[in-house]
């Protein structure tokens, strides 16, 4: 894997922190995608306005599909079997529902405002994350 | 209305900075997580990089009564982390290692040619049902307080 120059990725950064700022600023809501995600699906409630989470939820694959078609076309290297994308999956919904958030909700946003559950969440989950990288790549070798 | 095209306007940003960052990338992400290995420092400079604009936002709307569209802010308030808060974001975060997507990057993967990120975000939207249907959670569950 190639590495990426630091200023497209902190130009995607910005992006990024970009689109939560204009919502927090327009909206008054949190960009938070699984929560935007929980609430556009009817799955969870308590988030925005469910054609705002809908909206939302459509508009980022079509950034996404957009930038992938006339700026960087993204190569997807993907390493996990299907049972273990599945597995995956089941603990990112269930997570995030149970904690309230994920890397965008309680990353970008919640640590922005110097949330203290939002830091130790974002603490919480890059410590497990990094953990299970290490076990599943160095200790069971896959 | 308004709103809802600002919501559209602002998903196509996250996913435009998603995928220009390679944060779409499982690779790119579990390389950021591999500390003991050929460690890739990306998703540092996009989260720093995110976080300027962010906190700037939070700023502003300090001084700010009401948000330009909408009556007023929805910002859940700064409590004290709990064992829900960190049992949840330790599952996820489990997830995350394993398949190197989260959310975001799942989400963005359905129109970039990936099959997996369909069966991560079919089987990301079950846990979303588990966690509704275990009443136990549930019941323990204040008003929602949602950061996310």
């Amino acid at each position: 894997m190639e590495p990426l120059s630091p200023l497209v990725a902190i130009a995607g950064g910005l992006l990024i922190g970009g689109a939560a700022a204009l919502l927090l600023l327009l909206n008054g809501r949190i960009a938070g995608v699984s929560g935007m995600l929980a609430t556009a699906t009817r799955i969870g409630a308590g988030g925005p306005p469910w054609r705002q989470a809908a909206a939302f939820v459509i508009g980022l694959p079509l950034g996404a599909a957009l930038v992938a078609a006339f700026v960087r076309r993204p190569e997807l290297l993907i390493a996990a079997s299907p049972a273990a994308l599945i597995v995956a999956g089941l603990l990112v919904g269930f997570g995030t529902r149970l904690g309230n958030g994920c890397t965008s909700g309680h990353g970008v946003c919640g640590m922005a405002r110097l949330s203290p559950r939002s830091i130790a969440a974002t603490l919480t989950f890059m410590a497990t994350a990094a953990l299970t990288v290490f076990v599943v790549g160095h200790v069971m070798g896959i | 209305m308004r709103s809802v095209l600002t919501a559209l306007l602002v998903g196509a940003v996250f996913g435009a900075g998603l995928v220009l960052s390679d944060m779409v990338n499982p690779a790119r992400v579990q390389a950021f997580l591999d500390v003991t290995g050929q460690w890739d420092p990306t998703l540092m400079f996009v989260m720093g990089a995110a976080l300027l604009p962010s906190a700037l936002a939070y700023l502003v709307r300090r001084k700010l009564t009401r948000p330009v569209l909408a009556d007023r802010f929805v910002v859940p308030e700064n409590a004290a982390p709990d064992r829900r808060l960190l049992t949840g974001a330790a599952l996820f975060g489990i997830g995350w290692g394993i398949a190197g997507f989260c959310p975001g990057p799942a989400l963005a993967g359905l129109v970039l040619g990936a099959w997996q990120a369909w069966l991560f975000v079919a089987a990301m939207l079950v846990g979303m049902i588990a966690h509704r249907l275990l009443p136990a959670l549930s019941e323990s569950q204040p008003a929602p307080r949602s950061a996310n």
